[in-house]
């Protein structure tokens, strides 16, 4: 009983058609509270539809999502941003909003319709500004920033949203390697010290295997494979999700196995 | 510094919705408004045309501004208003086959041919959403197609009707469509006034909805806002008060395309500023309009469409091609 109660993300036979295309098909997966849980898969997978059926984006699904044992479809949109908050692929071109402003939006889900915003709304501002690293962008208009501000932005307000469950499409695309990094820390930090559940999607395989606790494949919009890194670090399980051979390699610190681009002709 | 345009805004308000109904084809003293008894022409002048007329304009004008504001938002796209999106051609053709057939029956005081522009209002409103209902997720780009469609379709059977029409009724349908704040009595501002309550709330208090909705509506929905409600939501109360716009005043739409965009170089994209500056700015802006309508061709007057677009275009113009230009987009 106790296991299916700390169940954060609870997803049973789900399935779901776009304009009469199969996207996902017979999906079961469960994400236990704490978990830093990654998605991967080549494109067209389904990766992102999965994501906007977690967060009720997409609505016209069939299956069940459980969120803390209850199902998705109990809660009001509100509700759901209390417990689950989404950091899109880079977005934003086109917000004319500052970046304060667009972090403070995403209190929306804990204001009233007649109260203003608090005090307390304004701390949850500050603290993702701090803990992102954005506090010299925070009086920036959000379409002068670079891609790679962008997304860091949208973690921040992904975080001042305050819910227990951090979904992320592809966060890390645009950032280069120093600002990946510390996307990367900041993400672990919130996980591992603040116990956020972290589901996120990337085609980073490195990362993946580094960061998470378990890995979800996706192919063709069914469950190719579900287990821990060093399990998905196998020639096997990647050739069968991505039709190539990989080089594998030892991660000097950490020994994890590591995928290696492939070399010049020699 | 966003206050004290507000306060400008404010101040100018006022001075306009004092000063106008003194000034026109004549100008009138405030000494004879006061103390001259009723039977004084300029008093009568004064309280049963002037007053109304500039409380008719102020209404229509914050009407279609904040109409404007809303669609704009909730389509993310600067060419968006309930008037492009056809509410106004379907009120027009309300209103010019009521002409074209001779309506001339009243209902609590409402003219046949109100009724009929708001009907054809209603039909637009509803063409529109039900095209876009019929598929679900229908994306923003559909709603204004379906909206530039019916806008067609409807213009097409405005001028059908009004090739088969006589003389006279030619002429009325042709003053008609030019718009007209011309009234006759209080009767017309307070028909206006519930409407433009019942939109204006809307608008007004759903600031944080329109601003999660004017940056994106995935990003919206994953905030907490329910989108697909709220839109509705929107979309019908403010066609409604659109629809009282045109039915008793004619298309004066370029009023809501162009309002909502100033005011947004004026105080940015929040929409906790925006719709408050929108619905002062819009009134007062019909209103001057109206008032110089009346003064530049004395004894004549212009029809008040003319003097907007005159106006509003190449000044929308400018802004479009100084540095400020940008942030329209950026806006969208």
């Amino acid at each position: 009983m106790s296991k299916i109660m700390n169940m954060a993300v609870d997803v049973r036979h789900l399935r779901l058609d776009l304009q009469g295309w199969p996207i996902l098909r017979n999906i079961s997966f469960a994400v236990r509270a704490g978990e830093y849980f990654t998605i991967v898969g080549p494109n067209g997978a389904g990766k992102t539809s999965l994501l906007r059926c977690i967060n009720r984006i997409l609505s016209d699904w069939h299956g069940t999502i459980n969120i803390n044992s209850v199902s998705i479809a109990a809660f009001s949109q509100r509700e759901l941003a209390r417990l689950v908050a989404y950091v899109p692929q880079a977005g934003g071109r086109h917000n004319p909003f500052t970046v304060r402003e667009t972090i403070l939006m995403a209190r929306y889900p804990h204001l009233t319709p007649f109260v203003s915003v608090s005090y307390r709304d304004l701390r949850f501002v500050e603290d993702a500004l701090a803990l992102t690293g954005t506090g010299s962008l925070a009086d920036r208009a959000m379409h002068t920033l670079s891609g790679g501000e962008r997304q860091k932005v949208l973690l921040a307000a992904a975080l001042a949203q305050n819910a227990k469950v951090l979904l992320l499409d592809e966060p890390t695309t645009f950032l280069d390697p120093r600002h990946r990094d510390v996307f990367r820390r900041v993400l672990r930090t919130i996980n591992r010290e603040k116990g956020l559940t972290v589901i996120e999607v990337t085609h980073d395989l490195n990362c993946a295997a580094l960061d998470s606790h378990r890995i979800l494949a996706l192919r063709n919009g069914e469950v190719a494979f579900c287990g821990v890194p060093n399990q998905f670090m196998d020639e096997d399980v990647l050739t069968g999700i991505y039709d190539r051979a990989f080089l594998f390699t030892e991660h000097p610190v950490t020994g994890q196995l590591m995928i290696l681009p492939e070399g010049g002709e020699s | 510094m966003k206050v004290m345009i507000l306060a400008i805004t404010i101040l100018l308000t006022l001075a306009v919705l004092v000063a106008s109904p003194f000034l026109g084809m004549t100008s009138i003293s405030a000494g004879t408004v006061l103390s001259a008894p009723d039977d004084n022409p300029d008093s009568q002048i004064f309280w049963q045309l002037r007053v109304p007329r500039v409380m008719l304009g102020f209404l229509a004008g914050a009407a279609m501004s904040l109409a404007g504001m809303v669609f704009q938002a909730m389509f993310r796209n600067p060419l968006a208003t309930p008037y492009t999106l056809g509410v106004s051609s379907g009120a027009a053709l309300g209103a010019t086959l009521s002409i074209r057939l001779g309506f001339s029956f009243a209902f609590l005081g409402v003219t046949g041919t109100t009724l009929a522009a708001f009907a054809g209002a209603l039909l637009a409103i509803i063409t529109v959403y039900g095209l876009t209902r019929k598929r679900p997720g229908a994306s923003t780009a559909t709603m204004l197609l379906a909206g530039v469609a019916v806008n067609f379709t409807f213009s097409s059977l405005i001028l059908l009707v009004h090739y088969t029409s006589d003389m006279a009724s030619s002429f009325n349908i042709l003053r008609w469509l030019m718009g007209r704040l011309d009234t006759v009595g209080p009767d017309e501002p307070l028909q206006l006034l519930p409407l433009l309550i019942f939109g204006g709330l809307a608008a007004l208090t759903l600031h944080r909805e329109l601003n999660l909705m004017s940056v994106g509506d995935e990003l919206a929905v994953s905030r907490g806002v329910d989108v697909s409600r709220y839109r509705k939501v929107l979309f019908i109360s403010t066609s409604v008060m659109v629809g009282g716009v045109v039915a008793i005043c004619g298309p004066i739409g370029f009023v809501g395309m162009m309002a909502p965009h100033i005011c947004r170089l004026l105080v940015g994209p929040d929409h906790r500023w925006l719709g408050p500056m929108s619905l002062l700015f819009g009134g007062t802006f019909l209103v001057a309009c109206d008032t110089l309508s009346r003064m530049v061709t004395a004894p004549a007057e212009l029809p008040v469409g003319v003097i907007t677009a005159l106006l509003g275009g190449p000044f929308f113009l400018w802004l479009l091609t100084g540095r400020r230009g940008s942030s329209v987009d950026a806006g969208m």
